[in-house]
């Protein structure tokens, strides 16, 4: 499993708000077309060290980034990096489906207008090929005028991977995507995300350690801000080298 | 007396009382509202809309230029405080969410919600109307504006606050900057409960009478100009109403009836887009 390098962390250290030391010397590095997952208990900085890679925390005063994030070989947390240009590559799927307040069509084509795209056949075509990506092209084709509200929550979220999709990324982050989900949808996701690392480089955060078994390649386990162990997904679930590792994937604590 | 029998007879005086307190309520609503239909439907002609008024004391004439003055001064305030009051509440909402400044001006725009009318009709006739040498309709929509803006403004700040961050999050992380993930994700989440806050602070200005009295006054005459004094239905009926002509009276009805349905019919729309939106 030796692929090139997406992106690399240094020396991550992260606080919240001036002072909550919440993410302390993160090293991982991140394959290209695979898939990575973090788990480990709830705060123990997953979502945190998720959201620095497309910068979500300066969205929020007083937030503070030491270290670097080697994204292709650039520092993604230097002060002159266009965070909007780093967000169109680094695309984001929320915890629960979060569809706008707008047609299914607009909700996929939200983020190619963004990037400058208007003209209508373009975007029908950029719409049509994100959705059937994303696997939900058959049920909503009839309905691309209807209300994303419209959809179930499992189809939601698989129109909102569509829209992250539609802007070409190269990287999507995950952030418990399957935690409001049915198991059927939870399902379908999963299916997707093995499909998608065909193009994109995934990085998933879960709770579920069943589900960071079945679809990644790579697992980062962590504890109160501490990157504890990362390796092949097999070896962490199988034979970890940390104690404390293995006592959270038999699940002794957490 | 036992305590289920002691609960049962508190129950019934709590009812009594506050069923009574209702009636009372609804009666002086109903009284009011039909007398003004009563009367209003009985004075209501043709005339009255197409015609200016008629020299004092003859009979005939209309209310024309009140209708036309009103929704001029209506148009212009609401040209002038809707803006103002969806960007300032935007502000609030959003670039200064969180911050002292934002809790402070929403607490004085709550205080400015409730200062009498009379008091905003008596300041802008010192800065508007005193040095200019005469009563003019801008004065009016401006006055009508000032009480337009913090209603609109706290309305916006309590809708965009409704709209879940986790939106603004997802609409960040596609890449938009700030003013579009505000003017393209937020305010289209936010869109039927502002409308109906602009559309009921537009009824709570289309009635209100003291502010016009200090600043557009009043005219007799067909009048387009802004910058003399206009008419409007509400200072026309607070003159006719305590003039001694029976045909003012009459007219007077007739404005007020006229009046009470717009704002009737304003506020309902504003209601039917709060059902709408909770769908």
């Amino acid at each position: 499993m030796n692929g090139t390098t997406e992106i690399e962390v240094r020396g991550l250290n992260f606080y919240y708000s001036g002072n909550i030391h919440a993410l302390k010397q993160i090293n991982l590095t991140v394959q290209k077309n695979s898939v990575t997952a973090l788990i480990g208990p709830s705060g123990c900085g997953k979502t945190t060290l998720l959201r620095c890679f497309n910068r979500m925390h300066d969205l929020y005063p007083r937030n503070r980034y030491e270290g670097e994030i080697l994204f292709q070989g650039n520092n993604i947390l230097s002060k002159d990096v266009d965070v909007i240009d780093l967000r169109s590559r680094v695309g984001m799927v929320f915890q629960k489906p979060t569809p706008f307040p707008m047609s299914i069509f607009d909700n996929i084509a939200y983020g190619v207008k963004l990037k400058g795209i208007k003209k209508r056949s373009d975007l029908s075509e950029r719409v049509e090929r994100a959705l059937v990506h994303a696997v939900l092209w058959d049920e909503v084709k009839d309905k691309l005028n209807a209300s994303a509200y419209d959809l179930s929550g499992g189809q939601q979220q698989r129109l909102v991977i569509a829209r992250a999709l539609a802007v070409n990324p190269e990287v999507l982050l995950f952030d418990e995507p399957t935690s409001a989900l049915d198991p059927i949808s939870t399902g379908k996701i999963e299916e997707l995300a093995a499909k998608l690392k065909k193009e994109v480089t995934i990085i998933i955060v879960t709770h579920n350690m069943q589900q960071a078994a079945r679809i990644s390649d790579w697992t980062g386990f962590m504890m109160l801000g501490e990157l504890i162990e990362f390796d092949g997904t097999n070896k962490i679930f199988t034979a970890p080298s940390e104690k404390l590792t293995e006592d959270y994937v038999t699940g002794r604590f957490g | 007396m036992t305590s289920v029998q002691r609960r049962k007879i508190e129950g019934t005086i709590a009812l009594t009382l506050s069923t009574l307190a209702a009636f009372m309520g609804l009666f002086w609503l109903v009284f009011i509202l039909g007398d003004v239909l009563v009367h209003g439907m009985k004075s209501l002609n043709l005339s009255l809309f197409i015609s200016d008024p008629a020299p004092p004391g003859a009979a005939g004439g209309g209310l024309r230029n009140a209708f036309v003055g009103q929704l001029l001064i209506t148009i212009c305030a609401t040209l002038v405080g809707v803006p103002m009051g969806v960007l300032g509440g935007t502000f609030l909402a959003e670039y200064a969410r969180g911050r002292k400044i934002a809790r402070m001006i929403s607490i004085l725009a709550d205080i400015m919600v409730s200062v009498p009318s009379i008091v905003i009709g008596t300041f802008i006739y010192a800065v508007l109307v005193k040095p200019l040498g005469h009563f003019n309709g801008w004065a009016g929509s401006i006055a009508l504006s000032i009480i337009m803006i913090p209603v609109v403004l706290r309305t916006t700040e309590d809708m965009l606050s409704l709209v879940p961050w986790t939106l603004r999050e997802a609409a960040f992380a596609l890449g938009a900057p700030y003013y579009k993930v505000i003017t393209q994700v937020v305010y289209r989440g936010a869109a039927t409960g502002i409308l109906t806050g602009i559309l009921l602070s537009i009824a709570r200005v289309a009635g209100e009478t003291a502010p016009l009295l200090f600043t557009s006054f009043n005219n007799s005459f067909f009048s387009l100009n802004m910058n003399q004094p206009i008419s409007s239905l509400t200072v026309t009926i607070f003159q006719y109403a305590m003039g001694p002509y029976d045909s003012w009276h009459e007219q007077a009805w007739a404005a007020a009836f006229v009046i009470t349905i717009f704002i009737l019919i304003i506020t309902m729309l504003g209601r039917l887009m709060i059902r709408w939106r909770y769908r």
